[in-house]
């Protein structure tokens, strides 16, 4: 819920009530979280956690607790108010005057819904009840304009933009769009409806190519009664469009506006638009095109300005008993002389401290249990024989395709070590298939188990029950279609996520649904695990992405500002960030620690169905319908490359073991290999890119592209590199 | 990207017509145009938020196509129920009838007997999802097997055999350096091309692999070889095997050098066999021989035309291979000529020229007309009627004349019956009817009255054919697909590629989402019940109420009631025909229609509509439908 003050209060009224009743619950688990909530592997991590966390907390932070002592005091909800007060160690009177303040500061849209829905709590989620609000919000158009100015004043513009030098044109033409939309909404919202509908007539055509979606949504609002309710709206109303623009332009407009007196835009630019202005250069058209696109204008710069631990943890040493039997397993290769050495110096480069790394228990993880050592092992093991992939080293790739799918396959996921893989479906339902000739079986019946002998070796291996063994499973559960899906990394669990606006939780060992994780209300579109296992992330229609952890039905954290759905949700490889893409066609990166927004990146021309990160943890690529993928530096909050060669929504993305190939999955039946290592290595990162956000882009996607490999008519939905870097796709077969 | 794709923001709404129908349907009688226009405004803009919503559910499911359960489910996020019992078909056809100046768009449902139902087999249980695991690409290159799409698709072949300048797309460029960087040596080579200015014909490498390098001996070896069987398996791989484009300019020489060398050897068993490969090649659907021709041509040519093709020209039926070698030839006349290789008039140049000279032995002779009979009616027509006289006076003079050789007479002979062959047809379509003798004898000489009788025989023939024709017509055009199967059995079918991801052929057929019952092959005649009348009328009232009780307000659209599955579809299309003005009654036209999706709960429905209906509007209903019928059969057979 700290993403509210965050955005300061521009998130939609509706958005912020659904996040404070929420927060009635979820501050509990905040501020709990030290002491019992999370897995706290020893005390000290806890109180590192909340030492860093009060640090942080400014006045800023008091003001909200407030603000939501305030809400829970009117919900009558006295004991959790005595709670907070307790946790946050607020004296008892500090409540009354401050907390009057507080709401009185607080922006329009909040403090509206906190006074007029202040009763039915659960009512607040339904959508006819937040027209109160809307009409706080629409409120700001209704001042009256001639209706036939309207044109004028925009041509006006028009014409003075196209007259300005070049230089500023670019810039100033980021103006169109904005001000062409609230100017018709504005015409809309007082009854204007012909004098509204020639409006868009006239000016439509001249906006850019990729706001054509939200244009096509305008155009079909052509009644105040419309504006209700209309999610997309309230968006463009309640949060400001920001622009960036250099100061030289910026005074050229004002001069301009002020000249003409031309009132009526200028007051939408000051209401609706967040000009964040910038000194130096104006920006070159191609650099403004990179960057817009979003449903909100640009991220502001400041946005990015926070420090990301994007550092790999480090990895927990584990005594490596393996020798003697990797001696036995590799004997034919007859060099485990040269392998000692060389794990020896794995291990060391390992407990070398990134500096960029976030301290190792930052936030709670779960601790390594035997068997999750031995697949360390495992994978320590494989690694050592992995492919080095490279431009002159391309990877193999197995494709699996979904036969007598009939257009049902909605998700897809491999374990880790490639030895399961899961498939969700339309019917509702989760199919599992071991691709291994290991097959599947279930646990006993708790009857037979009492049966067998506890204190024997393979009692894991008795528990079992060969009658059960099958190349598949299938889980039933889910009440509407499966559209994300994803392995505990132990391979113990799997996450499912469905239309029916539940996750679940299944056990891979007995094959039933051990936990249905409700709060999401509408479909959840992506769910996925924690490189760490124990947390999960899940995103959905209702705008919000939610952190759980698998032993608590209620949300941990809810990381709140979307606009649009949270189309996919992605974990940082260190756990610590959550990368959440959405149908507002940004790509936010969210901290799990205190769930502050750290990064929104825009460039998208669509929504977002794609993210990977890079294993070392530094990029970010994004793929969108829009078919281009991007990718992102993340401790600098900048666009670093633009990938272009897909002809359809790209609905996978994966890097390599070592992170020197991304490969690509997209509708238009292709499977694409890029040069990761070129792509991140041509970067510049010049003190002024880096201070101002703007960047140069090459337009190197040719180079870049190392190879293209066709299906049969087979959308690719889900990539997945073994450990040994043979990438793995997988496909519904649409004959 | 999108700036193609743009078009033109829309802003239609549903006519304020369609509104009043649907009050009507309802029992709202009158209902004022301002209301109605309101109404429709309305309407328009809630269903096409449902239909963006909807969209957001089709791109989450992966899908291209939007479903009727991704309109259910954006309802479910407005809060309204779903519209239950519809399925997505493939494809809703959507019929179209006018009369009376309105015109009318319609979802075609047919009745269906319940017994029929009851009595039908159930149909097979759809195979259940399974994974098949194959080889995208190994180390970079993308292996040529059936479960890939084929390396170089047919169109590509074609582009870079006519226009060999033209840059190749991005991605086959990539490949291309790929390949080459696989080999090593050609990586520089590559990558200088891609940067270079230069544009340089991309330089094909036509190093195979060592299993294509196997493939390829297996192959060869089974088609010169003696077992027959393994003849016929290579034929066949070669003839759909996706991944041969590799080995085509191999393939070409081992059968242009197969060719020289045995005709020189006369061995007659080997050139079929090679003919046999030609013709496998230009069947495969994957392979485009343009670049080959050269070798491939006069490969074939010379099994048309050769002096002598076998050992003991008297007894050896050379004069098969001839005809086989000459269908071919037609064969790549027709897919590979255009105007710029002219393949076909060079062809028919040569063969002319040949036949022309006297000197020419009757074996060439024989391949020549039998060359440019395979090229046509029209080509016999110009260049073999009138010579027929000519030939006619040759073939008596050996005849008849005194006896020169056996060999000479043999060929005169075959001359003869295919002369008489090829021109009786094209005779028998350009002469008018009574077939004289001494008239054909002045017209063509020496062959004349053999013509005639050939000629009356291929007329009866054809009359023969054409009713038969006739009454299959009557029926559906059952016998059309018998005759090509024949050829469609050998050369897959020349459009779209059968997808062939799994050898079994049984999963291949379920595969393909089957329109409607499979267990009915000919769909049974449909009724549709269409009622002229006048706005509320009592006949219209009657069938509305059928639905009335069913339907809710228009907005949260027709919504039955949960227990019931069924539905009758009421929908209501009036037509807004230019000239019409507001004041004077609309008629409209409402089609019942019901799912086709009818449980058992259909029969009572049905059975209750025909007696809503006046005998008049039945009787306007079937007039429809007789005018109907025609389109309907011919959309049946797809």
């Amino acid at each position: 819920f700290r993403a509210v003050p965050d955005d300061g209060g521009l998130v939609d009224a509706d958005e912020d009530k659904d996040i404070k009743t929420e927060a009635s619950n979820d501050s509990w688990g905040n501020n709990n979280a030290n002491d019992g909530r999370l897995l706290s592997p020893s005390p000290g991590s806890s109180a590192s956690a909340g030492s860093n966390k009060s640090a942080a907390g400014a006045s800023e932070e008091q003001q909200t607790l407030l603000a939501v002592l305030q809400f829970l005091r009117k919900n009558k909800l006295t004991e959790s108010v005595e709670i907070l007060r307790r946790e946050a160690g607020l004296p008892e009177d500090s409540l009354e005057p401050k907390g009057a303040e507080s709401s009185g500061a607080g922006s329009g849209g909040a403090s509206g819904g906190v006074d007029l829905e202040g009763g039915d709590a659960s009512s607040l989620l339904t959508a006819g009840e937040d027209q109160p609000d809307v009409n706080v919000v629409l409120s700001a158009y209704s001042q009256q304009g001639d209706p036939a100015l309207y044109e004028v004043y925009y041509s006006g513009l028009k014409r003075f933009i196209e007259s300005v030098l070049d230089c500023h044109r670019a810039e100033l033409s980021q103006v169109f769009y904005p001000l062409f939309v609230h100017m018709y909404l504005e015409l809309v919202y007082n009854n204007h409806e012909s004098e509204a509908k020639a409006f868009f007539e006239k000016f439509s055509g001249d906006q850019e190519c990729y706001y054509e979606d939200d244009l096509r949504v305008l155009s079909s609002l052509t009644k105040k009664e419309h504006m209700r309710g209309n999610e997309t709206l309230l968006d463009f109303r309640t949060s400001k469009f920001v622009l960036r623009i250099s100061r030289d332009s910026y005074q050229l407009l004002k001069r301009h506006l002020q000249e003409r007196q031309n009132n009526q835009i200028w007051n939408i630019i000051q209401e609706h638009l967040y000009i964040d202005i910038f000194d130096g250069m104006p920006r070159s058209k191609s650099q403004i095109d990179a960057m817009s696109g979003s449903l909100a204008g640009e991220a502001k710069r400041e946005a990015n300005k926070a420090k990301v631990y994007y550092g790999l943890l480090k990895e927990p040493e584990i005594e490596l008993p393996l020798d003697d039997e990797d001696e036995e397993a590799e004997n034919e290769e007859g060099k485990p002389k040269k392998k000692k050495p060389k794990k020896d110096s794995l291990g060391s480069k390992s407990k070398k401290q990134d500096p960029n790394a976030p301290s190792q228990n930052r936030i709670p993880l779960p601790e390594l249990k035997d068997s999750d050592k031995l697949d360390k092992i495992m994978y320590m093991k494989e690694a050592t024989k992995r492919i080095r992939l490279g431009p002159d080293n391309l990877p193999s790739i197995c494709f699996y395709s979904f036969l007598n799918a009939y257009q049902g396959l909605t998700a897809v996921d491999f374990t880790d070590d490639s030895s399961l893989i899961a498939g969700g479906f339309a019917d509702s339902t989760v199919r599992v298939w071991s691709v291994t000739p290991k097959k599947l079986r279930k646990v006993k019946s708790a009857a037979d188990l009492n049966l067998i002998d506890k204190e024997s070796d393979d009692v894991l291996e008795r528990i079992m029950d060969e009658k059960t063994a099958s190349e598949s499973k299938i889980l039933c559960g889910h009440s509407g279609p499966v559209y994300g899906i994803s392995f505990s990394p132990d391979r113990n669990y799997l996450l499912s996520s469905s239309e029916d606006g539940t996750v679940r939780l299944w056990s891979l060992q007995t094959f039933t649904c051990l936990v249905g994780y409700k709060g999401h209300n509408y479909p959840v579109w992506d769910t996925q695990f924690s490189p760490h296992g124990y947390y999960f992330v899940s995103g959905g229609h209702d705008r919000v992405a939610r952190l759980w952890a698998t032993d608590h039905y209620q949300p941990l954290r809810m990381f709140s500002g979307h606009l649009a759905d949270v189309t996919c949700t992605r974990f940082h490889p260190n756990s610590n960030y959550v990368a959440t893409g959405s149908s507002d066609r940004t790509i936010r990166l969210w901290d799990v620690l205190n769930g502050n927004c750290v990064r929104i990146f825009t460039g998208h021309k669509g929504p977002i169905h794609a993210l990977a990160f890079s294993p070392n943890g530094k990029f970010l690529a994004s793929g969108a319908t829009d078919g281009r993928v991007l990718l992102w530096d993340i401790g600098h909050g900048l666009m670093v490359g633009e990938l272009k060669g897909h002809t359809d929504t790209i609905y996978s993305l994966r890097f390599s073991r070592d992170g020197e190939i991304l490969a690509s999955g997209s509708m238009d039946n292709t499977v694409r290999l890029w040069d990761a290592t070129k792509a991140f290595d041509d970067l510049e990162t010049d003190d002024f890119t880096a201070a101002t956000g703007h960047i140069h882009l090459q337009d190197n996607s040719q180079e870049l592209l190392l190879g293209t490999y066709m299906t049969k008519s087979t959308p690719v939905i889900h990539l997945h590199f073994t450990r040994r870097n043979l990438l793995l796709a997988a496909g519904a077969y649409n004959p | 990207m999108a700036e193609e794709r743009r078009q033109k923001q829309c802003s239609v709404i549903l006519p304020t017509e369609s509104m009043k129908a649907m009050a009507e349907s309802v029992g709202v009688g009158q209902l004022q145009e301002e209301s109605c226009v309101a109404i429709s405004e309305e309407v328009s803009y809630r269903i096409k938020e449902i239909a963006q919503d909807a969209l957001k559910f089709m791109h989450h499911g992966k899908r291209r196509k939007l479903t009727t359960s991704d309109i259910d489910n954006a309802l479910k996020l407005k809060n309204v129920e779903p519209l239950y019992g519809f399925q997505s078909q493939e494809f809703i056809p959507f019929r179209f009838a006018s009369g009376g100046g309105r015109e009318l768009h319609f979802y075609e449902e047919r009745e269906v007997d319940l017994s029929d139902i009851i009595n039908t087999p159930l149909p097979r249980v759809p195979l259940d999802v399974s994974l098949k695991a194959h080889w995208l690409s190994i180390e970079g290159v993308q292996p040529a097997i059936p479960e890939n799409p084929p390396p170089a698709p047919k169109e590509q072949q074609k582009a870079e055999s006519t226009e060999p300048l033209k840059v190749a797309k991005p991605g086959q460029e990539e490949e291309a350096a790929i390949q080459g960087k696989s080999q090593g040596a050609t990586a520089a080579d590559g990558k200088g091309k891609e940067k270079g200015l230069i544009r340089l014909k991309p330089r094909s490498t036509h190093e195979l692999s060592v299993e294509q390098q196997l493939y390829y001996k297996e192959i060869t070896e089974a088609c010169v070889g003696s077992c027959e069987a393994k003849r016929a398996e290579a034929l066949q791989s070669i003839a759909t095997d996706p991944g041969l484009y590799q080995m085509l300019p191999r393939f070409s020489t081992f059968i242009s050098e197969g060719v020289r060398v045995n005709v020189v050897q006369n061995n007659l068993a080997l050139l079929i066999y090679l003919m046999r490969m030609v013709k496998a090649l230009m069947d495969n659907p994957t392979l485009y021989l343009e670049k080959y021709l050269h070798e491939l041509i006069p490969a074939v040519v010379t099994c048309i035309v050769s002096k002598q093709l076998c050992l003991r020209p008297d007894v050896d039926n050379h004069w098969a291979l001839r005809d086989f070698a000459a269908r071919l030839m037609a064969q790549s006349c027709k897919t590979f000529s255009t105007t710029t290789n002219n393949i076909q008039s060079r062809i028919t140049k040569t063969f002319t020229k040949s036949w022309l000279d006297d000197k020419t032995q009757w074996t060439t002779r024989y391949g020549c007309i039998a060359g440019l009979a395979e090229l046509g009616p029209d080509v016999i027509k110009t260049l073999i009627l009138p010579r027929l006289t000519v030939e006619g006076a040759r073939i008596k003079a050996v005849m008849e004349g005194p006896v020169v050789s056996n060999i000479d007479k043999i060929g005169a002979d075959h001359v003869q019956s295919l002369l008489l062959k090829h021109c009786a047809s094209v005779i028998a379509k350009i002469r008018p009817q009574p077939d004289n003798v001494e008239q054909y004898r002045t017209d063509y000489g020496y062959l004349g009255p053999m013509l005639c009788s050939h000629v009356m025989k291929a007329r009866t023939q054809a009359a023969l054919q054409a009713q038969q024709v006739n009454r299959t017509t009557l029926t559906i055009t059952q016998p059309r697909p018998t005759l090509s199967v024949s050829q469609s059995g050998l050369s897959g079918s020349t459009g779209p590629r059968t997808p062939s991801i799994i050898k079994v052929p049984s999963s291949l057929t379920l595969m393909s989402p089957r329109p409607g019952t499979p267990s009915q092959p000919s769909p049974p005649a449909t009724k549709y019940i269409v009622m002229a009348t006048s706005a509320g009328t009592a006949t219209t009232q009657q069938v509305i109420t059928l639905s009335s009780s069913q339907s809710a307000s228009p907005v949260t659209s027709t919504v039955p009631s949960a227990t019931s599955t069924l539905q009758p579809l009421v929908k209501l299309e009036s037509g807004s025909g230019p000239g019409l003005t507001g004041s004077r009654p609309l008629q409209k036209y409402i089609v019942v229609s019901l799912p086709s999706s009818a449980s058992s709960s259909l029969e009572p429905k049905s059975s209750v509509i025909p007696t809503s209906i006046s005998s008049t509007s039945l009787e306007a209903g079937m007039k429809m439908e007789r005018s109907e019928s025609p389109g309907a059969s011919t959309q049946s057979p797809h």
